[in-house]
């Protein structure tokens, strides 16, 4: 835990409060970055002084990882060997330093991927998770050796700190849960989430500040909840969307695909997905449209835009039915 | 509770309609466009081109407005041409060209979050402009000192370090008592004065009545938190001062612009990274629409439409002379169809009968055109009172193009959707009307307008689509391919060398003018009008999705005047004006000092506040006073609402 808190700290920004009155520049601005030189696997690398190792390393497969959030070091799924340190780092937040030396392929590297697979695989439902099958395939994951998967339970909300009983040991213990489906515009199906944190962090101090969700519960009853575990409607929630945009596991997903995956129609090789300019107010943010059958079933945006971020408001993300509304 | 049922939401139109016997019926295209362009020759040749009017479309792209205006002095002969953003951020425009000479803010949202000092004044970021204040919360998590100026607390002033509510109207004595305070501190930026500014002294004296116990008698706000500002904003090293309609829709909005200029003048908080003036414009085109020359007195690029030799820059491009005059913008042109003078216009993507202050006047002036021509998406409330309407695409996904922000970032919009039914493409039906008025035109692509645009606009020069797409947007100027200019503007205005400076921009002496409505016996609460988060202007686009935020038309009152009123959450209630008389249930929020209410302009079907609204216009740049009405709240007697 003192290596997650150290991380953190590093990336927290510098603040000052001035005066009263404000005298003083309290925003520093960034002087230009230096690269640095790193091998990875034997081959040498050179990046932007202060990434993280990520930079360096394509190809290694993230979960909690957002590259638009703090990192949160919650899934360990990019773990790397670094030489000199006893223990495995995160790639996703380990900032580089010169001369460094990064192993990503080593038995050690890939038992710890394989386990972190196993454990998320087991509990959690990851059929929508981009890349899931290909990493446990890759590392010969094998979530079903736990047993088989528990029964659904309904009163995961409800449970307090303490209250956990485990399993008997024949099935694998899950956090599967009916989906909660308590508005038109999206749709939580928390038998999906792997409790990365991007939702409360995107929701909260690091996006979109209205803090409408949190984690509550303890140890294997953790779990993503607005306050009382209120429907959305009667939450803080805006429905901004921006949780949506960072959630790896389609935990959180737009209803229309919701419903559709539900149909059994959601098919990305018939979608296209072209970046435009929203059409509501003047900060011009670009949105992501994706189109299936002339039909736009899912809006996002391009994370390192300048203008969002990846971010929207409830208009910008839920706001595009007048145009199909085609009588 | 009293609950109206929910409008239907509107319906894409996928033909085009004709009016016969008084009634609109499908019609063919080649019919449609016919009847259209017969009107306008028929108009033209009877009362000369300025019979006629354009309403380019603040939702469009780039080159769709280029289009239009150029369709308006080439094909018509006129420079009739303007744009919604009459109604909004015209005086932002009228103010910072009279004192720079464009009129675009002056920063990137990127300095937003680099600045020591946000006064965000007359603006509900946090709820109008969402993805803009999240640049906001960047900088306040980061140390930056934020100040509202606004008559009600809202939610963005929730994040402020320091709310200042002033009355409504009277953001002029506010502006002039803080710059009375940083003279009398010796706090204003004596090098960026002589430099950069004219008109110094008499600024100086004009401010000197508003003390800030005189300001604070007349503001409401009290002189401490006047003194705070003046000082926190006069001793930043870096400072933006931002602002949305609380301060352009009043009846003297360009005074309102230049009240804040002359604080930027005074501190040297323009000009230079991080310290600007940024008006947070409405529609996601309006920036653009200007500057395409979809106004009535600007050429693309805010070249001057008296300038000669622009002109015949423009007329040798085009191959007819440019009229030597300024058009009409959107109010004189709704005014001339009141007088008879305008008898044909041709709407694009507008709505005026629902946006305009004092909506039932609008309707009546449209009832007077001989010939109406309303291009839409959705059959809106104009459309039904056109004589040809002709269906088109949705700017934003059905075509391609570009579109420019608030931080005069222009930016690639792309076709994501086919039209449907028989909708065209803005331009497309702009060019089939042209060629049967006898003008030739055909654009194969988006691009060939656009580099057009180029070659007339230094500053789109350098922004071709490559680079656009690559870099995710251009801001202007961008004078050529090879080279950016910085992220802000006017920094010309500290050079050393006078040559290099340029004019200097001058201060502007002020006058208050408190609002027209004139609070009374008979009319005694302040009603002001906004938006909220989920919805948008008249609804049109916002009441497609099913927002679980939305909850209709509410008259938000204070505590206290609910009370004094026995009025209860939810009960409807009666809100007259001078003008009009609308009901609409209460709606109690503690953000509201007693005396203020709120109302959007969200839902017109279910209840008109337009109808309520002045049209006390501004005199340079003809916004309407929406912000600033008399009415009188009653409860609505006999059965009280159903709850």
């Amino acid at each position: 835990m003192t290596e997650r808190s150290e991380e953190i700290k590093r990336h927290a920004p510098v603040v000052t409060r001035p005066d009263e009155g404000g005298l003083t520049t309290v925003v520093p601005l960034a002087p230009p970055r230096r690269l640095v030189d790193v091998t990875v696997d034997g081959e040498p690398v050179r990046v932007p002084e202060g990434s993280a190792i990520l930079a360096a390393c394509s190809g290694t497969p993230t979960l909690c990882y957002g590259d638009t959030l703090t990192p949160k070091n919650a899934c360990r799924v990019c773990v790397v060997e670094v030489t000199g340190s006893r223990t495995l780092v995160p790639a996703c937040s380990r900032r580089v330093e010169p001369g460094m030396e990064i192993t990503t392929d080593s038995e050690r590297v890939r038992h710890s991927r394989r386990l972190v697979l196993e454990l998320l695989g087991s509990s959690t439902d990851l059929s929508t998770t981009p890349g899931a099958a290909e990493w446990s395939e890759e590392y010969g994951a094998w979530p079903e050796r736990f047993g088989p998967r528990g029964e659904p339970s309904t009163d995961r909300d409800a449970r307090h700190p303490g209250a956990h009983e485990a399993t008997d040991g024949a099935t694998a213990a899950t956090v599967a849960q009916p989906a909660k489906v308590d508005n038109d515009l999206y749709v939580r199906d928390y038998g999906k989430c792997i409790l990365c944190y991007k939702c409360v962090d995107a929701c909260g101090e690091q996006w979109q500040n209205t803090f409408a969700i949190g984690v509550a519960g303890r140890g294997f009853d953790a779990r993503i909840s607005t306050e009382h575990a209120a429907p959305l409607p009667d939450s803080a929630c805006v429905y901004c969307g921006n949780c949506i945009e960072v959630c790896p596991t389609g935990a959180l997903s737009f209803k229309s695909e919701y419903d559709m995956r539900a149909a059994g129609t959601w098919d990305e090789s018939r979608q296209t997905e072209t970046t435009t300019i929203c059409t509501y107010c003047g900060v011009g943010c670009n949105v992501t449209l994706h189109v299936q059958d002339n039909e736009i079933v899912k809006v996002g945006s391009p994370h390192d835009n300048p203008v969002t971020h990846g971010n929207l408001c409830v208009k910008g993300r839920f706001g595009f039915q007048h145009v199909q509304n085609r009588g | 509770m009293a609950k109206k049922t929910p409008r239907t939401p509107y319906v894409r139109l996928t033909r085009p309609l004709v009016r016969d016997a008084g009634e609109l019926r499908p019609a063919s295209w080649d019919e449609a466009l016919d009847r259209a362009a017969e009107g306008f020759r028929r108009n033209v040749e009877a009362h000369g081109p300025d019979a006629f009017g354009m309403f380019s479309c603040a939702r469009a792209t780039n080159e769709m407005n280029y289009v239009a205006q150029k369709f308006t002095r080439v094909v018509i002969g006129t420079n009739n041409v303007d744009s919604c953003n009459r109604t909004c951020h015209a005086p932002s425009v009228a103010g910072l060209a009279a004192a720079f000479g464009s009129g675009g803010g002056t920063s990137s949202y990127q300095e937003i979050e680099d600045t020591d000092l946000i006064v965000l004044w007359g603006s509900s970021a946090r709820e109008a402009h969402p993805i803009f204040f999240q640049h906001v919360l960047k900088a306040i998590r980061r140390g930056t000192r934020v100040f509202a100026v606004d008559p009600r607390r809202t939610s963005t002033a929730r994040w402020a370090d320091r709310w200042l509510g002033l009355n409504v109207g009277t953001d002029i004595p506010l502006a002039n008592a803080i710059a009375r305070e940083i003279i009398h501190a010796g706090l204003h930026n004596t090098t960026f004065i002589e430099r950069g500014t004219s008109g110094f002294a008499e600024f100086a004296a004009s401010v000197e009545p508003w003390t800030p116990a005189a300001a604070e008698r007349e503001t409401g706000v009290p002189a401490a938190a006047i003194r705070e500002l003046a000082h926190a904003y006069a001793r930043a090293d870096r400072a933006q001062l931002c602002w949305t309609l609380g301060i352009t829709e009043h009846h003297n909005a360009t005074d309102n612009v230049r009240a804040l200029i002359n604080l930027a003048l005074l501190t040297g908080h323009v000009g230079r990274y991080g310290s600007g003036l940024n008006p947070l414009r409405g529609q996601n085109n309006v920036q653009g629409g200007g500057d395409m020359g979809a106004i009535p007195d600007r050429l693309a690029g805010f070249q001057d439409i008296l300038d000669p030799a622009v002109r015949a820059r423009f007329a040798r491009a085009w191959g007819r002379e440019i009229q030597p005059r300024h058009g009409l913008n959107l109010t004189d042109m709704l005014a001339a169809m009141g007088a008879g003078t305008m008898t044909t216009a041709y709407i694009i993507g507008e709505n005026p009968t629902q946006s305009e202050a004092d909506a039932e006047h609008t309707v009546k002036r449209l009832g007077l055109l001989d010939h109406l021509v309303v291009q839409d998406i959705f059959l809106t409330k104009t459309a039904r009172m056109a004589d040809v309407v002709l269906p088109a695409g949705a700017a934003w996904c059905e075509s391609d193009g570009t579109m420019t922000n608030s931080e005069r970032r222009v930016q690639r919009v792309r076709k994501a959707l086919d039209p449907p039914g028989e909708a065209r493409d803005d331009i497309e039906i702009m060019c089939a009307l042209a060629r049967r008025l006898g003008h030739d035109w055909h654009y194969e692509r988006a691009e060939d307008i656009w580099d057009e645009v180029r070659s007339l606009s230094p500053i789109h020069a350098g922004m071709t689509y490559a680079r656009l797409e690559e870099r995710q947007g251009i801001q202007w100027p961008c004078y050529s391919e090879d080279r950016l200019e910085p992220s802000f503007l006017h920094s010309r205005l500290w050079e050393t060398d006078p040559e290099v400076r340029g004019r200097p921009a001058p201060f502007a002496v002020l006058r208050h003018s408190p609002p027209v409505d004139r609070l009374d016996q008979e009319f005694p609460l302040r009603l002001t009008t906004g938006r909220r988060l989920d919805s948008y202007n008249t609804g049109v686009q916002s009441g497609g999705f099913a927002s679980p935020l939305r909850r209709g038309e509410n008259v938000e009152l204070s505590p206290e005047d609910a009370e004094r009123l026995g009025v209860v959450p939810g009960e409807q209630v009666r809100i007259s004006s001078r003008r009009g008389t609308v009901t609409a249930p209460a709606f109690v929020d503690p953000a509201l000092r007693p005396g203020l209410v709120f109302m959007t302009m969200h839902f017109p079907d279910e209840v008109d506040t337009n109808s309520l609204t002045i049209e006390a216009t501004d005199p340079i740049a003809g916004t309407a006073e929406y912000k600033a009405t008399a009415v009188r709240v009653e409860k609505v007697l006999g059965p009280a609402g159903g709850h």
